[in-house]
């Protein structure tokens, strides 16, 4: 039976070909802008560390004053921590594996003849970053804890950076110049920049930097490197000093892997709050620390900016108004078959047969709208690709992105589809068939 | 012109009429809240910055050797930079520039009382005293620029102290802080309290927009100080006529080099102020064009929807119209049957649309932190549409109208 409506749908939509054309042309447009601007939100949401995520958690206590107010457009500086309380917690050595860290521009000047010095972006972190999150070596591997306590002059330079600096054949165990002083190459990483980079502080462009570099976080506060991101102080001392108690400046990231670590890990988070209240470093109550998961902390960061949703509902919009377009097209079209459904009917047809008949006609125009959508919609991303935007460069459609369109688009057409279809079938046969 | 007919036909096909009148009217909400939004990032892209931008172009150099003097540095590279054939002014300033995205502030009280009240609150709400931003940068910045100096005077070459933990004793202030500073009196001559510092105001400038814009009422907020850049990191400015600009930005680099080589000349931070000020408004340029864009593919598919709903019933109601015409309507009743037709499927989607539209905007009001919808854009967008419906229908009216009556006499 299928067979015969697809060849019956055909042969209705030849009859029209003008209002055909609409139709798709007008599910096409609504498509292809929804899946643009979908496509664009899924990336931006994505899971930037598959299969690690789950257990990656950060923390988030409240060292500010009861009296700290926050500027209006000014990042929240709790969402850093301070130096005491990141070597705290990771001396504390509650979770499978955990993390200080921050990010730092530092000038890589190069031996190599005829290479002018430059800056790169990279990161001062504690030992078990690299197991922490699977960073993937291509030579050597990281630093020890020992290192960290050494405060040894290491670094594991990304792939990129070391193949500018010694070419192809890596430069493990040779020395870099960062700044001022000189650091041996323990590892070479391999391909890792998960987008958005959650663990980076969250003023920075998450979507399109990359570390370029790692150094022992020890080192970058014996050096006074300098760091990147939100570093906001409240304490009444203008010395503004890494290590000091109330400067907030670290990331931390911790494993865990059972949900009992968890439920212990926030239990702790409270009891050291309120362990630092009752000490006076802290004002504000203890109940405010948070054990934030990898994708909550990013809801909780909100990276997506206001103008990406603001497009999307604006596409949605487009795409219903696309619907209704559609709706009042197929009942139209629908409506003046009213006798030859009417002839069917009367040959035994019973409505069920005649609504799967125009819900077949109705996915027919879906899957057309679906094809010209995905046209569309790649146009749509091709240009935003070509935008200076953050997140530009991610705007690419995955597989499930591009089924996600033909479904969306055959939803689309068979929801419009569904009100003419009831309609028609609900049309009495004798009355037509008389008027025919 | 009778409605009686019209209507009677709409309520015959009373679902489609519904469905057209739906469709009108979710194009009326979204078209006139993206008209709306569209004239409210233009008015912010072009805020003025009060410096002379076509002229402007900007240079950032970093020294790599540690223990250089810096102004050493700095005036030779400035008499290298003037004596660009094309140069006619420069200074150097350590990075804040209106539309410069880095900007350094400073909480600001108009006199003591303020100052202490701030002092005791621990807040800065209600005590008179603003954040405004504060430009330093080497002796003629305010010729370079082309900033007006509406009173006062520019600083004496002794007032100048360098680097960013000196205390200036003077400053000049942009004619919106003094207004928000002193609604009173006359800012001239005042002290500002900075911190611990004092600072007598000598200067007014007419116009100085922010680095970094924050809301319409603060965005002039902001003051010079004679404050010589002292790091490393130096961003030179330079004026020139506007079509010299590329030749004297590719000059710069090449006798900042000449100068001395140690430093890093990021291509990335060399460029005119007319593309500073682009990149600053770059999300809101996007936003532009993917407003108009979709406000036109809006109008464009409903127009579509419109023609395409019309033309099949006039195909529908060709022996009805043949009929028409054999019994006396000309032409143009027919044609005007159509029209009006049309214009009262539209008027009832304009009428629900414009509630939509006030609905939408309170949603997005409360969402997006977006201003009320002024009213006149509620008749202009009714009008808009009335217009589009009537170009719309035009083909298949006139289609309709051409029908000759002999239609009539044919069997169906």
């Amino acid at each position: 039976m299928f067979g015969y409506y697809l060849d019956l749908a055909w042969r209705s939509l030849r009859r029209t070909p003008v209002l055909t054309a609409l139709m798709v042309i007008a599910i096409g447009l609504g498509i292809g802008a929804s899946m643009t601007m979908l496509t664009v939100l899924h990336v931006m949401t994505d899971d930037p560390l598959p299969g690690r995520s789950a257990h990656l958690y950060t923390p988030r206590i409240d060292p500010l004053p009861l009296a700290y107010k926050q500027g209006d457009d000014s990042p929240d500086p709790a969402d850093n921590l301070t130096w005491p309380d990141a070597m705290a917690l990771l001396k504390a050595h509650r979770a499978t594996r955990q993390a200080a860290m921050a990010g730092g521009s530092l000038m890589v000047r190069p031996a190599r003849a005829g290479l002018q010095p430059f800056n790169a972006n990279g990161r001062y972190a504690t030992a078990d970053f690299f197991a922490m999150f699977g960073v993937p070596f291509e030579q050597g591997q990281g630093w020890s804890a020992a290192d960290d306590e050494a405060r040894a002059h290491v670094v594991v330079l990304g792939s990129a950076l070391a193949r500018k600096l010694f070419g192809d054949a890596g430069g493990l165990g040779r020395t870099v110049r960062l700044e001022d002083n000189d650091y041996r190459v323990v590892g070479i990483a391999g391909d890792w920049a998960p987008k958005p980079m959650f663990y980076a502080d969250a003023t920075g462009s998450q979507y399109s930097d990359d570390d370029q570099f790692f150094l022992p976080l020890s080192v970058a506060v014996d050096l006074d490197l300098s760091v990147n991101g939100n570093n906001s102080g409240w304490g009444r001392d203008e010395a503004n000093s890494k290590t000091n108690a109330s400067t907030s400046w670290l990331q931390f990231w911790m494993q865990l892997d059972t949900p009992a670590q968890v439920a212990a890990y926030r239990q702790f988070l409270v009891d050291y709050s309120a362990q630092q209240k009752a000490l006076g470093r802290f004002e504000r109550p203890p109940t405010n620390a948070r054990l934030y998961s990898l994708m909550g902390w990013l809801a909780h960061e909100n990276l997506v900016p206001n103008d990406v949703r603001l497009q999307l509902w604006l596409a949605l919009g487009f795409l219903l108004v696309c619907m209704v377009n559609i709706v009042a097209l197929l009942l139209a079209k629908f409506l003046r078959r009213s006798g030859e459904i009417s002839v069917r009917r009367a040959l035994g047809a019973q409505r069920r047969d005649i609504f799967l008949q125009l819900g077949v006609e109705s996915a027919v125009i879906g899957v057309a709208g679906g094809v010209l959508g995905l046209a569309i919609a790649q146009l749509g991303l091709w240009s935003v690709r070509q935008r200076p935007d953050d997140y530009a460069q991610l705007a690419q459609m995955d597989v499930p992105m591009l089924l996600g369109t033909f479904v969306l688009a055959i939803v689309a057409s068979v929801l419009a589809g569904l009100l003419p279809a009831l309609r028609v079938c609900r049309v009495a046969p004798a009355l037509q068939l008389k008027a025919l | 012109m009778q409605l009686q007919p019209i209507l009677a036909s709409l309520r015959h096909h009373r679902l489609t009429t519904i469905l057209l009148v739906l469709q009108v009217a979710f194009t009326c909400a979204i078209v006139c809240n993206v008209v709306f939004m569209v004239a409210g990032r233009v008015q912010r892209i072009s805020v003025p910055t009060g410096v002379a931008e076509r002229e402007l172009s900007m240079i950032h150099s970093a020294g790599i050797e540690k223990d250089e003097n810096a102004q050493a540095r700095h005036t030779a590279d400035l008499a290298a930079l003037r004596a660009i054939p094309g140069v006619r002014a420069v200074a150097a300033v350590s990075y804040a520039l209106p539309l410069g995205r880095s900007e350094s502030s400073y909480g600001t009280c108009p006199d003591k009382q303020a100052m202490d009240r701030v002092r005791q609150l621990m807040s800065m709400d209600g005590s008179g005293c603003l954040q405004p931003s504060v430009y330093d940068g080497t002796p003629g910045l305010i010729g370079t620029l082309g900033l007006r100096l509406v009173e006062g005077r520019d600083f004496l070459p002794d007032e100048y102290v360098v680097g960013y933990k000196s205390n200036p004793a003077v400053a000049i202030i942009s004619r919106a802080l003094a207004q928000h500073l002193y609604p009173d009196r006359p800012a001239l001559g005042q002290s500002l309290y900075v911190g611990d510092r004092t600072i007598r105001v000598v200067g007014i400038v007419d116009t100085l927009l922010r680095p970094n814009l924050r809301k319409p009422g603060v965005d002039y907020d902001s003051m010079l100080w004679p404050q010589l850049p002292d790091g490393s990191g130096v961003t030179y400015v330079m004026r020139s006529a506007p079509q010299d600009r590329q030749r004297v930005l590719e000059a710069a680099s090449a006798a900042l080099v000449k100068a001395s080589p140690n430093r890093i000349v990021n291509p990335k931070r060399m460029r005119t102020f007319s593309q500073m000020r682009a990149k600053y408004f770059q999300r809101d340029t996007t936003m532009i064009g993917l407003l108009v864009a979709s406000g036109l593919g809006l109008l464009f598919v409903t127009a579509l929807g419109i023609t395409g709903l019309a033309n099949f019933w006039v195909q529908q109601r060709r022996r009805t119209i043949g009929i028409r015409r054999a019994i006396g309507a000309t032409r143009g009743d027919i044609l005007r049957y159509f029209l009006a037709e049309n214009f009262l499927v539209v008027t009832a989607g304009v009428v629900l649309g414009l509630l939509l539209a006030c609905a939408l905007n309170l949603a997005l009001m409360r969402l997006y932190e977006l201003p009320r919808l002024p009213l006149f854009y509620l008749p202009v967008g009714a009008l808009a549409l009335w217009a589009l419906g009537q170009l719309a229908v035009l083909g298949p009216a006139r289609r309709a109208a051409a029908v000759p009556p002999v239609v009539a006499m044919r069997s169906a």
